[in-house]
């Protein structure tokens, strides 16, 4: 018997709403289509407002002498040489628009001396080039896209959560998902579907990412036939605070490091001076002065090692800890108090430049930065794999399904400079929703089968039929479990023993996850909300490990202690992840395409 | 340094409900949200509170921590005396849904009447414009915002005299302050808000300025200079005489 839901319809139906997902919708509802978009929170809530540092775009505000180009090759560079470059050609090019865009809309960066939008240095990047508003960049960029978007007739649904993507004869036609507040069931019928739900850290125990970050749409993609890439590489940000116990994990912005912060071992040491990789040889200082200079934006001076990726920087933090040199909760020290030396009133110019980085230690660990040094280790923060898209349009290997933002792959390769997602939200989140909006004007909408929503239905709801007791254990006992698994084997180290342990466990916790009781009614019910979760959770689990297994190198994020060096095979492919038809999970390699010759010689140009 | 605790959190729905006692043992560093979070794992797993960044930065877990309005996520257990019961309740301006999660959905309608970002056009050729440092500290103040609605919360126009369709509330007057006082902006909102949206119905008691998380002087900053605004456009006799005898255009 088919049971009735409530139905809504759409043209594009945008999935998530980050920086990713109100760009799309915007653009999407400027090429005049009828838009939806779903809020798993409520709105201006989404993972955005905790990016701090800024926005990367080559606007050359600071220093004259970037450009597009600088910006490609620190991308590539950054990436390992595996990224899609025709994506990091289009970021370059286009953050620079989407920037301004943004000040058009309402946006208030911090300002340069002649009135521009200012821009400062981060790892990675050759020039300063993120535009900023202090720490608290990312709460400008999802704030405005905001207070523009609801003039722009989208219709928002808030707090809402989709199980399910709906198919018909091979095609993405809708989603299937409840409103929390309500628990009732909704049917989104569309001609076509962005998927913009950004990142899935809640997979290790220790994360920046919120509650929501558990990959529903790398999983929704991924159940719906779209394929998946690079999974392995996933971003380990170096400076995560650690202690107290209940912050461990949250972001120490890197903005700390770009304003002058240095990291020193429990001796006191500047440790990141004994460990600088060659391809950065040329850019690094080895003079602590000379990289005093570069903070205070000197464009004679080389960058100081504590500003090389962030891949680097997390491995060279827990060297030290292993050896013993680590601070006492298990991290390093980070320390942007002995500015004092160099600035006068450092105190106030420390809460100027980073503000919510006095408020959030002041205020969680009782420590003055201004002061003290601060305590910090590695935190999961980024996957730079994900849902394949194509470059130009975001569109997926499903016709209808389109993604953008980090549950999408390509741009990053295998390690995301900072300041790159805010400006990769902006820039593919436009094209997403500009080419999901002519497919939703070149198709028309189909009715997803009554068959396949039930099962859906059922899906969800069979946790409250599960009774508690001894046979099923409730849902967050198997969230903590797959997330200290996931910690401990298929973390920042990797080992082949340990992930193939890994995926033997992840076969396991699918089993309990399947028996898992839920209690009380459905509305606003957290537990319930785990339960749903959990598929999407095991899902990108068992891709991360798969696809790190399979590389048998270190690159990027992907660090494998049985493997330490890049191997010359691997910037050639990448690890491409689908469905079988018997529903396990199959890997292939694919060989990247060859780049554009115009863009080989500005890489060696740029060398 | 382990040590017992005992929260009593309110259950319920817009039907009615009760306050629950839970007793749970605490860690050092917590915050409330890690004790609610604790409870909600081990003891009722149906608890209902919103929460994301845990970190100050999204204004989400809006709460009544022993009757201060407060984010649990910043809340140290360190702050609050541990021997007593500590009592956790949802915002009281707004409508229940469910235990500590409130209907918040009359800020994000309020949004939408006030009138967008309208900027002058571009100061150079490239469609780019140029502003001072100076002359946008006091918007940025405002831009602060995480919109945790604690203001509102506190507001007793709405929450004591319900005024939700005659008041905008604080959050929304700095959220008008921020455009009104932005360097590029050229739209005018005194007339709404002298009227629909209701100022002059604050009586700068700074209830807003004291529970804001994010230390934005909302009283001093935005919502007095803004009834000056008001004042001088429709209240000033010598302006309404000058208005009168030379009329714009």
């Amino acid at each position: 018997m088919a049971t009735n839901y409530e139905t809504h319809e759409y043209d594009v139906l945008v999935i998530g709403a980050g920086g990713a997902g109100l760009r799309a919708a915007i653009e999407a509802s400027a090429a005049g289509v009828k838009v939806g978009l779903i809020c798993k929170s409520l709105l201006g809530k989404a993972h955005t407002v905790m990016a701090e540092g800024g926005m990367a775009a080559a606007m050359g505000n600071v220093d004259d002498r970037d450009s597009w180009k600088v910006h490609f090759a620190d991308t590539m560079r950054g990436g390992q040489y595996v990224n899609n470059w025709r994506m990091a050609e289009l970021h370059a090019k286009e953050a620079p628009a989407r920037v301004h865009e943004l000040e058009a809309w309402g946006a208030v960066f911090d300002r340069t001396k002649e009135g521009k939008i200012s821009q400062r240095n981060f790892g990675g990047h050759r020039y300063p080039r993120l535009a900023h508003v202090g720490d608290r960049t990312g709460l400008e960029l999802i704030r405005t896209l905001q207070d523009h978007g609801i003039h722009q007739g989208i219709t928002v649904h808030m707090e809402y959560t989709v199980v399910s993507l709906l198919k018909e004869s091979g095609r993405v036609v809708g989603a299937f998902g409840y409103d929390r507040e309500r628990a009732r069931f909704r049917v989104f019928k569309a001609k076509a579907v962005v998927v913009c739900t950004g990142g899935l850290g809640r997979a290790y125990a220790v994360t920046s990412n919120s509650w929501e970050g558990t990959g529903d749409g790398v999983s929704l993609a991924y159940h719906a036939g779209a394929e998946l890439l690079d999974m392995e590489f996933i971003q380990f940000h170096p400076t995560g605070m650690i202690w107290p116990p209940s912050v461990k994990g949250i972001l120490v912005t890197e903005s700390v490091r770009g304003e002058g912060g240095v990291l020193r071992n429990k001796d006191g040491k500047r440790f990141m001076y004994d460990d600088i990789p060659d391809n950065y040889k040329s850019q690094t200082s080895t003079d602590p002065e000379e990289g005093w200079r570069y903070t205070q934006n000197d464009k004679e001076a080389k960058r100081p090692p504590e500003l090389l990726t962030r891949d680097h920087v997390a491995r060279c933090i827990m060297r030290e800890v292993k050896a013993g040199r680590g601070s006492p909760h298990g991290g390093v020290f980070l320390d942007i108090s002995w500015i004092k030396e160099k600035i006068p009133n450092h105190a106030e110019h420390i809460k100027k430049k980073i503000p919510s980085m006095y408020h959030q230690f002041m205020q969680l660990a009782n420590l003055d930065i201004t002061k003290e040094p601060m305590e910090i280790g590695p935190t999961t923060h980024y996957a730079m794999g994900g849902i394949r898209v194509d470059g130009d349009t975001q569109a997926t290997n499903v016709p209808g399904l389109f993604a953008a933002g980090e549950c999408a792959a390509g741009l990053h390769g295998a390690n995301r400079l900072g300041g790159n997602s805010l400006s990769d939200l902006l820039v593919f989140g436009k094209r997403a929703g500009e080419y999901a909006a002519k497919f939703a004007k070149e198709n028309s909408l189909v009715a997803p089968s009554e068959a396949e929503i039930e099962a859906a239905y059922r899906e969800a709801v069979e946790p409250f039929e599960r009774p508690a007791g001894a046979q099923n254990e409730g849902p967050y006992q198997v969230q903590y479990d797959l997330q200290n698994m996931m910690q401990a084997n298929v973390g920042i180290v990797r080992l082949q023993n340990e992930m193939e342990l890994a995926l033997d466990v992840i076969g396991k916790l699918k089993a309990r996850a399947a028996k898992v009781s839920v209690q009380g009614h459905r509305e606003y019910n957290p537990g319930w909300h785990t339960a749903i979760d959990l598929k999407h959770l095991l899902t990108v689990a068992e891709a991360i490990t798969m696809a790190s297994l399979d590389r048998k190198e270190s690159r990027g994020g992907h660090f494998r202690e049985d493997f330490p060096e890049k191997h010359p095979d691997g910037g050639k492919y990448n690890n491409v992840i689908s469905k079988s038809t018997d529903g396990s999970m199959k890997l292939r390699r694919e060989a990247i395409p060859a780049m554009r010759e115009d863009l080989k010689q500005v890489i060696e140009e740029m060398k | 340094m382990n040590k017992t605790v005992t929260f009593r959190i309110w259950r319920g729905n817009s039907q009615g409900g009760e306050f629950v006692n839970y007793t749970t043992e605490i860690t050092e560093g917590l915050v409330v949200l890690d004790v609610v979070h604790k409870i909600q794992a081990t003891q009722a797993n149906d608890i209902a509170c919103r929460w994301n960044c845990k970190a100050g930065k999204c204004g989400s877990c809006s709460a009544e921590v022993n009757g201060v309005p407060k984010l649990m996520c910043m809340t140290r257990m360190d702050t609050l005396n541990t021997d007593k019961v500590i009592t956790v309740e949802p915002m009281r301006a707004f409508p229940l849904i469910r235990d500590l999660v409130t209907d918040v959905s009359w800020n994000f309608r309020v949004k939408t009447k006030i009138k967008k970002f309208k900027p002058r056009p571009a100061d150079a050729p490239d469609g780019t414009w140029r502003m001072q440092q100076e002359d946008v500290d006091r918007v940025q103040e405002f831009r602060k915002c995480i919109e945790c609605f604690l203001c509102q919360d506190v507001c007793h126009v709405l929450r004591d005299h319900h005024k939700h369709d005659e008041f905008i509330g604080p959050r929304f007057l700095a959220y008008t302050a921020a455009l009104e006082m932005h360097p590029l902006d050229t739209e005018d909102r005194l007339p709404e808000l002298k009227q629909a949206q209701g100022i002059g119905l604050c009586n700068i008691g700074k209830c807003c300025t004291n529970v804001c998380p994010e230390h934005i002087a909302i009283t001093d900053n935005a919502i007095i200079p803004l009834k000056e605004r008001v004042v001088d456009e429709f209240y000033d006799p010598l302006a309404w005489i000058w208005k009168k005898i030379r009329p714009k255009g």
